[in-house]
């Protein structure tokens, strides 16, 4: 039992990382129905960016919480610059071509951050600076960490404003109304452009606090963790329906959790026959199964069917 | 310039004979010329280049004519490395004859085609691109650990030791003397690895040019159009992912048995990524130009070795590791195709009017065309 | 020895300009790119200092005087680069190879080196495969991982009686795991859980959780550093205070830096002697520092690799692959590593392995398992 809550736990914990992250793709897939295959990228240049400057900033004395809010703050400029500058740069400008090239384009801006990022930071791992004692609970059985909580809590209250910031904001109403349909706002006096630029803001905002919570949970940063993040919370958001943002939520939470247990217990339900080195596929294989037999995803009511 | 070749080509056959005639000496000679000219790792390098001719055009099929993103194509490499490996190697013991595995591989890699193909088809362009790339990685992570409960594919050790390639029983990896002249295996391997990719190139153009050729083009363009014309978009769609992983599964035996040794880590994502890139470098559904592009991909980044040493030269040390430099340019590549010559770098004619229209009236059409599509 | 050693050094700048001896050459490959560069450039200069010392000595092959040219080249750590530059030191007329680093790059170069039977001794890659596919010409100067995981085993048996194992699906993690396995049972310990990652993965609290449920007394991981130090930060938050073993993988100065605290008390193996109890590493260390800077691991090892191949080459009074063969394989000689001879496989006979412990952010010496000259 105890054994069962700690893998509940585990999957939350991962899952509440995957559904930050998983909010940018489907706020940008919402509004131009783009999979934006760099979002992994900014996340890795968010947690890169904010390890690097907290490394700094402790070293030179600097009092940790405001160590911690200015590499934050960093962070968030560095990634939400980049995600307008790739939105500017890469996407716009085919934004009336066929489908194909701005995911061509895209798969290339990933393949272009993770390397400018390599050769600025080098092939080393960063560490996390010990900014925090990690005070251990035992919860029925079951441990978290001061660090984990804080994590979620983190996760939760970004996510929590970014449902206001959607819902009860003019922007947030330009918004959505630019996702259902872009011509139409557009005649309604929305600006267009804009809409979309602060929408990839704001998604690299969110990625950015996700990439400083990734590094700090798990003490490394590297250039190379974006990609196949990326494509978990990928997956995440087409379980939760792409293009909703209560679905990024849930799908985020969702994949955590079958990985936890999938990992955790695929060696004792198939009496060792399969074991947890198949715990990167239950992503791809939820990705595929959702696609095929339920395109909208959980929570989605568009139809994904067109051509 | 060259461009209008094939035109003046097909309106002069006596010319065309005469550059086929030079084309073939001259690729005949090729590996000679090289050889003594830049080293026997240069034919080494045509080898591989060629071995990625023949996998961008497989690609092109489905990317180009039937303008399907697949970004999972490596998988069909794999299978087909990996089935020419298992049965032709001290694995299970078992060694049937190449010619016999190379067929049987293309077969089987052609039957993964399609059944991945069958439930995903009809997902929308860019869901599939995902798909494919989800199912490229779940193959690779079979076959990486496949060792266990039964021992397959021998886990992330990789396959060793399989079967060369062998020519009326000789082994084409050892050197051999033909007619006075010594060949070595990389020549060998060339001249065996020309042949059927001349015959690939044959295939992709009898199929480009054929009904089902069309058929693909329409559905690119269309596929509500060429649906309502009255074309099984689904089958054709399905034809052209198990050519192309017939292609991609030939390519795969080869390597095998080329290098002789594989392992999971040769199929990753990143090579599907460079498979594409070699195809939408040259320029999608253009057969040189596709060609051209797997060439260049192949040998740039041989020619990257040398800016090292360029660098010590010039500023006294190496200030950017060759090696990373690499993706870097490829990513820009991708980038900038799309951005400013979506056409590729040598694209057939007919697509680059579609693409960069001269004449304004075609730019609307075009625009209108795309319009239609989106909504 | 040191004046000695001076005489030579002069003696190796003034045969640059004699040039009147014959010269043989001899492979050297390793990474000079990419991640890995430096600690190709620490073999290729480990190399070097043998090859000067030897020429320095005015050597002579069958009564003529001869100069031992080192010719370096770059496998980019890359499987098919590897066999790219090992055709290119086969054309070149290379006698024998030093290398490479990686054995993903050492086992497909082995079947192009022994086609035309050119020895090849690596420095540096430990799978077993390497020298277990039947070749005459593979050799290694490193305690393979079978040596290393047979030393992890045996040392996790002495620790508990329940033993969990973890490799990261690599060749190496999962060879080394597979040895640590055969040991603990031979030991008579059990083997409570076996558990997979990835090399790429950071997350292993599932795992870890599933392997705590098993209540093993300690933790054996087959990988590198970047997911040995998460994994053992989240083994101390899950509660697991268990001791946590590993290979050369982790044994590094960058998994304490990334694992910070928690990497107090985990211990790590490596093959080979610490450079402080190699027989002749105080003055290897002198002479290398002089002239290259640091050494990082793998330079006392190339160097004599470097020693094994010339030495069998001055006694067969040959350079000829076919005449110093068996005096490669019959090699007897007391190297900067330790006494060296090969088993009829290659393998460095009885090749040591040593436990170090991380202590007050350290690693310190903590058994030295096998090797004939253990003290």
């Amino acid at each position: 039992m105890d054994v069962l809550l700690q893998q509940l736990l585990n999957g939350l914990i991962l899952g509440s990382l995957y559904a930050m992250v998983a909010l940018g793709y489907t706020m940008v897939y919402g509004i131009l129905e783009l999979i934006n295959f760099a979002h992994g990228e900014i996340v890795m240049l968010g947690a890169m960016v904010a390890v690097s400057l907290l490394t700094l900033l402790v070293g030179a004395g600097v009092p940790v919480p405001l160590a911690l809010f200015l590499a934050l703050g960093a962070a968030v400029a560095v990634c939400m610059l980049t995600g307008i500058l790739v939105e500017r740069v890469a996407y716009r400008p085919l934004r009336n071509a066929p489908r194909l090239a701005p995911l061509i384009t895209a798969i290339g801006v990933s393949i272009v951050l993770q390397n400018l990022a390599m050769i600025f930071w080098g092939r080393q791992y960063l560490s996390f600076p010990p900014v925090q004692e990690v005070q251990v609970y035992d919860w029925m059985g079951a441990t978290v960490t001061n660090v984990q909580l804080i994590i979620v809590g983190v996760a939760a209250l970004t996510m929590g404003g970014l449902l206001l910031l959607v819902n009860r904001t003019r922007l947030g109403r330009a918004m959505r109304a630019t996702a259902q349909n872009r011509e139409v706002a557009g005649l309604m006096g929305v600006d267009v452009n804009r809409v979309i630029a602060v929408t990839f803001a704001v998604g690299s905002a969110l990625a950015a606090v996700a990439g400083l919570l990734i590094a700090a949970y798990y003490g490394i940063a590297h250039y190379n963790m974006g990609f196949t993040l990326g494509l978990k919370a990928f997956s995440a958001a087409v379980l939760g329906g792409i293009g909703n943002i209560p679905g990024a939520l849930l799908g985020g939470l969702l994949l955590g959790v079958i990985e936890s247990l999938g990992a955790g217990y695929i060696g004792d339900l198939t009496g060792g026959f399969l074991g947890s080195h198949y715990q990167d596929i239950f992503a791809f294989f939820v990705l595929i199964l959702v696609l095929v037999f339920r395109p909208s995803g959980l929570l989605g009511e568009r139809v994904g069917e067109r051509a | 310039m060259i461009s209008i070749l094939p035109e003046r080509l097909s309106q002069n056959p006596r010319l065309a004979w005469v550059v086929f005639a030079a084309l073939g000496l001259l690729l005949a000679v090729l590996p000679f010329l090289v050889d003594a000219g830049m080293g026997r790792t240069w034919v080494r390098i045509l080898d591989f280049a060629m071995l990625y001719v023949m996998l961008a055009l497989g690609l092109n099929i489905v990317v180009g004519f039937a303008g399907l993103l697949d970004l999972g194509y490596v998988a069909f490499y794999a299978v087909g490395a990996y089935f020419y490996a298992i049965l032709a190697s001290p694995q299970f013991g078992i060694h049937l004859p190449f010619w016999a595995l190379l067929p049987m591989g293309a077969g089987v890699a052609c039957l993964f085609g399609i059944l991945l193909g069958a439930p995903t088809l009809r997902l929308r362009g860019d869901y599939l691109a995902i798909v494919t790339l989800g199912f490229g990685e779940i193959i690779r992570i079979f076959l990486n650990n496949l060792n266990a409960p039964l021992n397959i594919t021998n886990g992330p050790q990789g396959i060793n030791m399989i079967d060369p390639v062998r020519i009326a029983g000789h082994s084409l990896t050892r050197p051999i003397e033909i007619l006075g002249v010594k060949l070595s295996g990389a020549h060998g391997h060339y001249f065996l690895f020309l042949v059927l990719t001349l015959l690939v190139i044959f295939i992709a153009l009898r199929l480009q040019h054929s009904r089902i050729g069309r058929a693909w083009a329409a559905i690119r363009e269309d596929e509500v159009a060429a649906e309502a014309m009255g074309i099984n978009t689904r089958n054709l769609k399905l034809l052209a992912f198990a050519m192309g992983a017939t292609f991609g599964g030939l390519g795969g035996g080869l390597f095998a048995a080329f290098q002789g040794f594989v392992s999971p880590e040769s199929f990753g994502l990143m090579e599907s990524i460079m498979i594409l890139c070699m195809v939408v470098l040259g320029g999608m559904g253009h057969i040189p130009g596709v060609i051209l592009g797997a060439i260049l991909v192949t040998v740039l980044p041989e020619l990257l070795r040398y800016i090292g040493p360029l660098q010590q030269e010039l500023i006294g040390r190496v200030a950017v590791d060759p090696a990373d430099l690499r993706m870097l340019l490829f990513g820009l590549a991708l980038v900038a195709m799309m951005l400013f010559r979506p056409q590729g770098l040598w694209p057939s004619r007919v697509r680059a009017r579609e693409l960069r229209p001269d004449n304004p009236d075609e730019v609307r059409q075009e625009q209108e065309s795309l319009y239609d599509r989106e909504r | 020895m040191k004046s000695k050693l001076l005489i030579a050094l002069v003696l190796a700048s003034m045969a640059g300009g004699v040039g009147a001896s014959e010269t043989v050459m001899i492979g050297c490959v390793a990474p000079l790119t990419g991640p890995q560069a430096h600690l190709g450039k620490d073999i290729e200069n480990g190399a070097r200092l043998a090859v000067d010392a030897i020429n320095a000595s005015q050597p002579t092959l069958g009564g003529k005087p001869v100069q031992f040219e080192l010719q370096v080249e770059d496998d980019q750590a890359d499987p098919k680069t590897a066999t790219v530059v090992a055709q290119k030191l086969v054309d070149e007329g290379a006698k024998g190879v030093i290398g490479h680093l990686n054995s993903g790059a050492s086992i497909p170069a082995s079947r192009i080196y022994a086609d035309n039977g050119i020895p090849q001794v690596s420095p540096a890659s430990t799978a077993v495969a390497y020298t277990h596919q039947g070749y005459e010409t593979t050799f290694r100067l490193m305690a393979n991982d079978s040596q290393q995981g047979k030393a992890l085993g045996q040392y996790a048996a002495k620790l508990g009686k329940r033993v969990a194992v973890v490799d990261d699906r690599t060749a190496y993690g999962q060879g080394l795991i597979d040895e640590v396995v055969k040991a603990v049972q031979a030991s008579g310990a059990e083997v409570v859980g076996r558990e997979y990652t990835t090399d790429k993965s950071t997350d292993f609290t599932a795992i870890l959780t599933s392997i705590k449920s098993k209540r093993p007394d300690v933790v054996v991981f087959g990988g590198m550093d970047p997911q040995a130090a998460p994994m053992i930060r989240q083994m101390r938050t899950l509660g697991m205070k268990i001791p946590f073993m590993g290979g050369d993988g982790m044994q590094s100065a960058e998994f304490i830096k990334l694992a910070g605290p928690a990497a107090e008390g985990v211990i790590g193996s490596s093959p080979g002697l610490p450079l402080a109890n190699m027989p002749g590493g105080a003055a290897f260390t002198k002479r290398y520092t002089e002239r290259f800077g640091k050494i990082q691991i793998y330079a006392p090892f190339s160097h004599d690799a470097a020693e094994v191949l010339i030495r069998a080459m001055l006694k067969a009074d040959s350079a000829e692959p076919e005449q110093y063969l068996p005096e490669l394989a019959k090699t007897q000689i007391d190297g900067i590593i330790g006494p060296i001879a090969f088993d009829d496989k290659g393998d460095l006979k009885d090749g040591p392995v040593t436990l170090y412990q991380v202590k007050s952010g350290k690693w310190e010496t903590l058994e030295i398992m096998g090797g004939a000259s253990a003290r």
